[in-house]
């Protein structure tokens, strides 16, 4: 128990919505959410395929401990083939939408096929339907998951839904749920528009039954009591958020600036959370007004926040003088850092524009960074920008080009293509930071190492979150590690990548990890689950899903040669700060995590790995 | 001599008048280690988590014996994390 052990398949091209059971066997060897459902997807789509064709499917997945009590039990992801990477995308979300999924009764729902014209999923409990969206198209996430909220008259019905960006084919689109928490990267917004679905509506009143209601009790007290001690997810997260990191990493040489061209961001505090703590002048109010939490969570890191009503981003646009989702670190840095911006109501309200029309911020404001190098070396001209003065630190560049973005209006849609696509577009492909296509978040791998061989070797283009080796290197959890020193790292960045594809798949916030280790988690999947779950199962389970995911972008035409960093990171050393004179040492680490990994020296895993991992 | 000294996230309350941007300039003796500027501020020992000289990590057991030069910064949060 704990999986609600159905699946919805809904065919996006006959309309049809049909029941089956979940497949308890490969439930057993992958667990849930990610790896169950990037299991499907291998078994089901043709790793060549177009991410944007019907082929493709997309694949929204809740893991067993979703809708449970356990702390922060309310993950689910968005699996597919990305739109901006070619890759397998998972990407995570938190919100209140996975758990009402489960309380209606679903562990996935797998879209195939493409609509004739656009449609919404309507679940409640049993009964799924497809609906008419032709009133929902071409608007924006907010007016969208009002309008259901008001059509179906249920204020309690949660809704996951793409905005104009998807419907646009911004290569970097996500899906959006409880207004502002998103499935964020890799494209996952940009396939669900492929296929003229709008939004997914769901309203549960079925619950979720666990294994053993006693030990799991226990368990997830436990485990709350350990959150609650610790001083980062107790006390530091609820109160700063993640941006708590924009002063850290700035100090410690790792924040990308204007396009990695830098390591250190003179504004830095101007945009950190502690600015967003501080009274305007203004209104004597702070940029932030709340904390907030996803469903079960008793951490509580999100921002909420709202932008001077005197800024010229709102003033006078009443429907964004309001408290929403604010800043979280890696937005913060890509909208800020990266484009040299350090108006921090400016990037608020792009981190608005992000969610309201439902784009990733780091990709984003990271291609923003990258066409404004291009900007001040004169490949990109006001000719290609409709007028706009795309140069470093231009705040009112920053904000007009989201909503141009977010709408695929004038240059706007040439942001939307992505880093990737823009830069070879204009003739200097090197200029991309990123890797499989999709952009860096908010370390620099000259000054965090182990941040380098991450970015490198993750299965789904650069990405923080599938080895966050910046707890070690950085902030010293579980064990502090050198930043600067590229010893030891191939082992530091698979131990995280496995206990990663185990919380991922599980329905947690691998923001728990600050303060539970595999010990705290396994008991509460034991408990919850059938089957035994320990430590060593559940880590075998990230090993596998690592492989799996690794498989399938192998197929797809990947080689290890992907395996790498832009030149800037490999060759230009930091100008200043602890890492001054570094490059990233990828080719010392790379040998070492493959030979650990199981993997041929071309990275390619081995028949024993294989056979090992039963793949 | 003079280094600079900045306190993060919950010590900004520890931060001595006039600090502008979470950090500010004070006049230390000269040879005074990352130990002695710590407890001249007051600063609770199990809050001084992440302690950096110019971005370099000192680990506790070095506090004492890590001196700071002139125009160094000293940059301290509690125990932090994000993502
Ligand atoms: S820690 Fe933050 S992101 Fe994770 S579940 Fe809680 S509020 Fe959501």
């Amino acid at each position: 128990m704990s999986w609600a052990k159905r699946i919805l398949r809904v065919n996006l091209s006959e309309g049809s919505c049909t029941e089956e059971p979940l497949n308890m066997d490969w439930a057993e060897k992958y667990l849930g959410q990610r790896g169950l459902a990037s299991k499907y997807l291998v078994e089901e789509v043709d790793p060549k395929v177009d991410p944007l064709s019907p082929d493709n499917k997309l694949i929204i997945a809740t893991g067993p401990l979703t809708g449970t009590a356990a702390s922060t039990g309310g993950r689910w992801s968005v699996i597919t083939k990305g739109a901006l990477t070619g890759a397998i995308a998972c990407s995570n979300s938190g919100g209140f939408f996975g758990a009402e999924l489960k309380f209606a009764g679903w562990d996935m729902i797998i879209f195939e096929g493409k609509a004739a014209k656009p449609v919404y999923l309507l679940i409640k409990d049993d009964a799924a339907e497809l609906m008419d969206a032709a009133d929902y198209w071409g608007r924006t996430v907010w007016e969208t998951e009002k309008g259901l909220k008001a059509e179906h008259q249920d204020p309690q019905m949660r809704v996951a839904s793409i905005g104009q960006s998807g419907e646009n084919g911004v290569k970097f689109a996500c899906v959006v749920n409880d207004l502002h928490r998103a499935a964020g990267r890799s494209g996952v917004g940009t396939v669900m528009g492929s296929k003229n679905l709008k939004a997914i509506a769901v309203r549960g009143t079925k619950g979720v039954k666990v294994q053993d209601p006693d030990a799991f009790l226990k368990a997830t007290s436990d485990a709350k009591a350990v959150l609650a001690e610790n001083a980062v997810t107790g006390e530091g997260l609820p109160a700063m958020g993640t941006q708590v990191l924009m002063n850290v990493i700035n100090e410690t040489g790792a924040l990308p600036t204007r396009n990695h061209k830098d390591v250190q961001f003179e504004g830095a505090s101007d945009i950190s959370a502690e600015a967003m703590h501080e009274p305007r002048r203004s209104d004597g109010k702070p940029n932030l007004t709340r904390n907030g939490a996803c469903f079960g969570c008793t951490i509580g890191c999100g921002r909420i926040a709202t932008i001077d009503p005197n800024h010229y981003t709102v003033k006078n646009r009443e429907q964004y003088q309001i408290a929403s989702g604010g800043l979280e670190y890696e937005a913060a840095w890509a909208l800020g850092a990266a484009t040299g911006v350090n108006d921090l109501d400016a990037l608020t309200f792009a981190n608005f524009i992000c969610n309201e029309q439902a784009f990733d911020p780091i990709s984003f404001g990271a291609t923003i960074g990258a066409a404004m190098e291009l900007y001040e070396m004169g490949v990109i001209t006001k000719d290609d920008t409709g007028g706009i003065e795309l140069t470093w630190g231009n705040a009112e560049a920053l904000t007009t080009l989201a909503e141009l973005t977010g709408r695929g209006e004038g240059f706007g849609a040439e942001i939307g293509l992505g880093s990737k696509l823009l830069t070879e577009k204009y003739g200097h492909p090197d200029l991309s930071m990123s890797v499989k296509g999709q952009e860096f978040p908010a370390y620099d791998s000259r000054g965090i190492q182990g941040m380098g061989l991450t970015y490198a070797t993750s299965n789904r283009g650069a990405c923080h979150l599938r080895s966050y080796t910046v707890a070690s290197e950085v902030l010293g959890i579980p064990e502090k590690t050198d930043p600067l020193s590229s010893d030891g790292k191939a082992g530091l960045v698979i131990a995280f990548q496995d206990a990663t594809g185990a919380v991922d798949s599980a329905g947690l916030c691998v923001f728990t990890t600050f303060a539970w280790s595999m010990d705290n988690i396994a008991p509460q999947i034991d408990a919850a689950c059938e089957g035994d779950w320990s430590v060593e199962k559940l880590l075998e389970v990230g090993e596998r899903v690592w492989n799996l995911e690794r498989k399938f972008n192998l197929d797809a035409g990947f080689t290890g040669k992907d395996d790498t960093l832009p030149k800037r990171l490999l060759k230009d050393a930091a100008k200043t700060g602890p890492a001054e004179g570094k490059v990233n040492e990828l080719g010392k680490m790379l040998p070492e995590y493959y030979s650990l990994r199981g993997w041929t020296d071309d990275g390619v895993p081995t028949n024993e790995t294989l056979d090992r991992l039963a793949l | 001599m003079k280094i600079t000294i900045k306190l993060f996230a919950l010590l900004g309350k520890y931060l001595p008048e006039g600090a502008v941007k979470n950090q500010i300039d004070i006049e230390v003796s000269d040879g005074a280690s990352v130990q002695d500027v710590i407890h001249s501020l007051s600063l609770p020992a199990e809050h001084c988590h992440l302690v950096l000289v110019d971005g370099v990590y000192v680990a506790p057991s070095e506090r004492d014996n890590k001196t700071l030069s002139e125009g160094q910064a000293l940059a301290i949060w509690p125990p932090v994390a994000g993502g």
